[in-house]
C-alpha cells in the first residue's frame, strides 16, 4: 500500500464496482441450487452462478497488537535485505487471529526472523497443519504454521499456499526442529513434500501406503483392509443380508 | 540357533531360539559379523505394557547404554480428522473426545472453542457453561495427573502406588458419570455450551470430592515424594531443559520442570480462567522427579479451581442459568430428562415440536439432521491440557461440516524430546523417560 496517487489522475474507479469486478473473475464454485438441472426447477435457482469470494486481504489497521507485530516484521524482513511485500503476499486479520501468506521461497528466511528477531522472538511452533483446496486451482495445498512468542505472549500464523502439481515447501525443521514430526504428518496426509526435511518417511499409515488420506480426492472407507494375507473389503462392498 | 543370509536383510540373520546365547556370539565371531562392538538393537513395543499403549522404541544398545532411540508411532491411528470432515461440527464433539482418552474433555473445549470463535459466538457463551466446562476440566485434570503418576509407579515397580492412583482417580470417574452419564467419551461439551446442567445432588458430591481428595493426595506424596528408591529411579533422570523443550515444541508440565511458568490458562486465558485464584507450579530440576511434583502441585491447584466453581455453581442463580447459547439457530433445543426409565429426550420438548408447533418440528430436524452453519474461515484454539498445549486448527468451508480439522495433541510433540531425553543413559531409564512425559497414544496417533 505504499504506491502514491500521482496528482491530477482521474478518480479511481468505484470500490464497489472494483469489488465486483474482481468477484466475476473469480472460478464458479457452484452452478444451480436444490440439485435440479432440468425444467422440473421452477424456484428460478437453476440458473444461479455461485463464484468463489476472492482471497481476502485485511487492510490497515489490523487492530489489536498486529499492527506492531507486521511493522516489527516488515522492518526485520527489510534489514535482512528482502521487501515485506515480497515474502508475504498478503496479511488477514481475522477472528482475532493474524495470518501472513508467506511465498514458499522465502518461508524459511520470514520463519528465521521471526524466531531471532528479539522484537518478534516466536520461539515455539506448535507445529504444521495441511489443508487441501482442490477447488482454489492453482493453490490446491496448503501449509498453516501456528507460531508462539512467550516473551511477547503473541500467537501468530503463516500460511503457505503450492499448487497439486509442485507439492514443495522449503522445510522448517533447520528454523524449528520441533516441526520434525509434524512435517511427516502433513507428507504422510496431504501429500506436501517438505524439501530438505532429515527423514521425509510416513508416520501415521504404514510404509507402503498408497495415496495421502487427508486429501479431499481421497474417499472416506472404501479401501478393503489387509491383515496378514486375509482381505477384508470395504464397508460398502460387504456381505449384506438381503 | 539358525543362521542365514538373506537378500533383503541388512545382513546375515540369526534366529535366536533362546538359551543360546553363546552360539550366536561364537556364530557372529565366526562370520566376523562382529567388529569389536557390543552393539544390539532392540524392538521396545509397539506392545509392552510399559509404553503407555502402542508405542515402539527402537533402541540400539551398548551394553545397557542407549546409544540412539527412534520412537515409531502410527499404531493407533483411526481416521478421526478424517471422520470429523463428513459429521457436522456438533458431532464431531462425539469423535475427537476419543483421542487422548484420558483427557477427553480438554479436547471436546478445544474443539468447541475453535468452532465458537469461527461462529463469532465466543462472547455469548453462557457464563454458567464456561464455569460447568472449567469444572470438567479441571476434575479431568486430576484424573489424568492420577493416571500418569499411577502408571510411572507401575513401570517402576511399585504396585502400591498403580492401585492408590486408580482408586482415587475412580472418584473423578464417578463424578463424570454422574455429571455426564458417561466415564470417558462424554461428548458433554458442545459447540455453544455443554450438554446438560448439573443433576441434583451433584453440588454435594463434588463437596464431598474436595473434602476427600487433599488426604488422599497427601498419602500418596508420603508414599513418593522421599521414597528412596523412586528418588533413585527419578532424580536426574530424562533431563531436558529449557532450551531443549523450545527447540522440540515441548509444553506442560515438562516444560514447567525447568522453571518457565508457561501456563495458558494463566498466559492466554479463556473459559475465563481470569477470573480463578490459582498458581502455576514450577520446578527447576528439569528432571522426572520434578515433571511429579509438578503434577502433584497442579492438582492440589485443581482443586482449588474445582472449590471456586463449585461455590459458583451452588450460588444464588442469576436470571439467565442456561448452559447453553440462547441463539435457537446453534443451541440444540432439547434438554435430556432424567425419566422413570432413565435419562432420555425431555418430554416437553417432544410434546411441543409434535404437537403444538410444525415450525418448531422443522427447527428441530433441520438442525438435528443438517447441523448450522458456520462462516468460511479458520480458527486455531489452545488451551492447557495436562499434557501441554492442545490447539485445535479448525477450517470452515462455510457449510455445516468442518472442512478440515488439525488436532495438535500435546503428546504427539512431545514424544519428539524422547530421543534427546533417553541418549546416552541406561535402558532402565528409558520407561522412566516415557513415563513422565505422560503420551496417550490415542492422541499421539489420532
Amino acid at each position: 500500500m505504499t504506491a502514491e496517487q500521482p496528482p491530477g489522475q482521474a478518480q479511481p474507479p468505484d470500490q464497489a464496482a472494483l469489488a465486483g469486478q474482481e468477484r466475476l473473475s473469480e472460478q464458479v464454485a457452484r452452478t444451480g441450487m436444490f440439485g435440479t438441472e432440468t425444467t422440473g426447477d421452477t424456484s428460478g435457482y437453476g440458473g444461479l452462478i455461485v463464484r468463489r469470494p476472492p482471497p481476502l486481504s485485511s487492510p490497515r489497521p489490523y487492530g489489536w497488537y498486529f499492527d506492531d507485530l507486521a511493522d516489527a516484521l516488515g522492518s526485520s524482513l527489510d534489514q535482512s535485505g528482502l521487501p515485506f511485500g515480497e515474502a508475504v503476499e498478503r496479511v488477514v486479520a481475522d477472528r482475532g487471529e493474524l495470518t501472513c501468506y508467506v511465498r514458499r521461497e522465502h518461508l524459511t528466511a520470514v520463519a528465521g526472523r521471526l524466531r531471532d528477531d528479539p522484537a518478534l522472538a516466536f520461539e515455539l511452533c506448535t507445529g504444521v497443519s495441511g489443508v487441501h483446496y482442490p477447488a482454489d486451482v492453482g493453490r490446491e495445498l496448503h501449509a498453516v504454521y501456528h507460531l508462539v512468542s512467550l516473551t511477547h505472549n503473541r500467537r501468530l500464523r503463516l500460511e503457505v499456499s503450492v499448487p497439486d502439481s509442485d507439492p514443495h515447501v522449503p522445510t522448517m525443521v533447520r528454523v524449528y526442529p520441533t516441526c520434525d514430526w509434524h512435517e511427516r504428518e502433513t507428507w504422510d496426509f496431504f501429500g506436501i513434500i517438505f524439501d530438505g526435511h532429515p527423514a521425509l518417511t510416513r508416520i501415521e499409515m504404514p510404509d507402503d501406503w498408497k495415496g495421502h488420506p487427508q486429501r479431499k480426492d481421497y474417499p472416506l472407507g472404501g479401501i478393503p483392509v489387509e491383515y496378514r494375507g486375509a482381505t477384508v473389503p470395504p464397508p460398502d462392498e460387504r456381505r449384506a443380508y438381503e | 540357533m539358525t543362521s542365514r543370509t538373506d537378500a533383503g536383510a541388512e545382513g546375515r540373520v540369526y534366529n535366536v531360539g533362546g538359551q543360546d546365547w553363546d552360539e550366536v556370539v561364537a556364530a557372529a565371531d565366526e562370520a566376523g559379523d562382529r567388529p569389536g562392538d557390543e552393539r544390539l538393537i532392540v524392538n521396545m513395543g509397539p506392545q509392552h505394557p510399559s509404553t503407555h499403549g502402542v508405542l515402539r522404541l527402537v533402541l540400539t544398545l551398548d551394553a545397557e547404554t542407549v546409544t540412539e532411540l527412534r520412537p515409531v508411532i502410527g499404531y493407533l491411528h483411526t481416521g478421526i480428522e478424517k471422520n470429523m470432515e463428513f459429521r457436522t461440527w456438533t458431532q464431531g464433539v462425539t469423535f475427537c473426545t476419543r483421542m487422548d482418552y484420558l483427557s477427553p474433555l480438554f479436547n471436546e473445549t478445544a474443539f468447541c472453542l475453535a468452532t465458537e470463535r469461527l461462529l463469532g459466538i465466543t462472547d455469548r457463551i453462557p457464563e454458567r457453561a464456561s464455569v460447568l466446562r472449567v469444572l470438567m476440566m479441571e476434575l479431568n485434570r486430576i484424573s489424568s495427573h492420577l493416571m500418569a503418576i499411577a502408571t510411572f509407579g507401575l513401570e517402576l515397580g511399585a504396585t502400591t502406588v498403580l492401585l492408590n492412583g486408580l482408586r482415587e482417580r475412580e472418584k473423578v470417574l464417578d463424578l463424570f458419570e454422574l455429571i455426564t452419564g458417561l466415564r470417558m467419551n462424554h461428548a458433554y461439551i458442545r459447540p455453544g455450551g455443554v450438554s446438560q446442567d448439573l443433576p441434583p445432588g451433584a453440588i454435594e458430591k463434588i463437596r464431598e470430592f474436595l473434602g476427600l481428595m487433599p488426604g488422599l493426595l497427601g498419602d500418596m506424596r508420603k508414599l513418593l515424594d522421599a521414597n528412596p528408591a523412586y528418588l533413585a529411579r527419578t532424580k536426574g533422570i530424562a533431563f531436558l531443559d529449557l532450551a531443549g523443550c523450545m527447540t522440540l515444541g515441548v509444553t506442560g508440565p515438562v516444560l514447567r520442570s525447568t522453571g518457565l511458568p508457561w501456563d495458558l490458562r494463566k498466559s492466554q486465558p479463556y473459559c475465563g480462567y481470569e477470573t480463578y485464584e490459582f498458581d502455576v507450579p514450577v520446578q527447576t530440576t528439569c528432571d522426572a522427579y520434578g515433571r511429579y511434583l509438578v503434577r502433584m502441585d497442579e492438582m492440589d491447584q485443581s482443586l482449588r479451581i474445582i472449590g471456586q466453581c463449585t461455590d459458583r455453581l451452588a450460588g444464588p442463580g442469576t436470571d439467565d442459568d442456561r448452559v447453553m447459547i440462547a441463539d435457537a439457530k446453534i443451541g440444540w433445543p432439547a434438554q435430556l430428562a432424567l425419566g422413570p426409565d432413565g435419562l432420555g429426550n425431555s418430554p416437553e420438548h417432544i410434546k411441543h415440536i409434535m404437537g403444538q408447533s410444525m415450525e418448531a418440528l422443522i427447527h428441530h430436524f433441520k438442525l438435528v439432521t443438517e447441523g448450522f452453519r458456520v462462516p468460511a474461515g479458520q480458527a486455531y484454539a489452545a488451551i492447557e491440557s495436562p499434557r501441554g498445549e492442545l490447539g485445535c486448527h479448525a477450517v470452515s468451508d462455510g457449510g455445516t461440516r468442518p472442512y478440515r480439522v488439525h488436532f495438535r495433541d500435546p503428546s504427539f510433540t512431545n514424544l519428539q524430546a524422547l530421543p534427546a531425553m533417553c541418549e546416552g543413559g541406561m535402558i532402565a531409564d528409558v520407561i522412566a523417560a516415557v513415563a513422565s512425559t505422560d503420551p496417550v497414544m490415542g492422541g499421539v496417533d489420532r
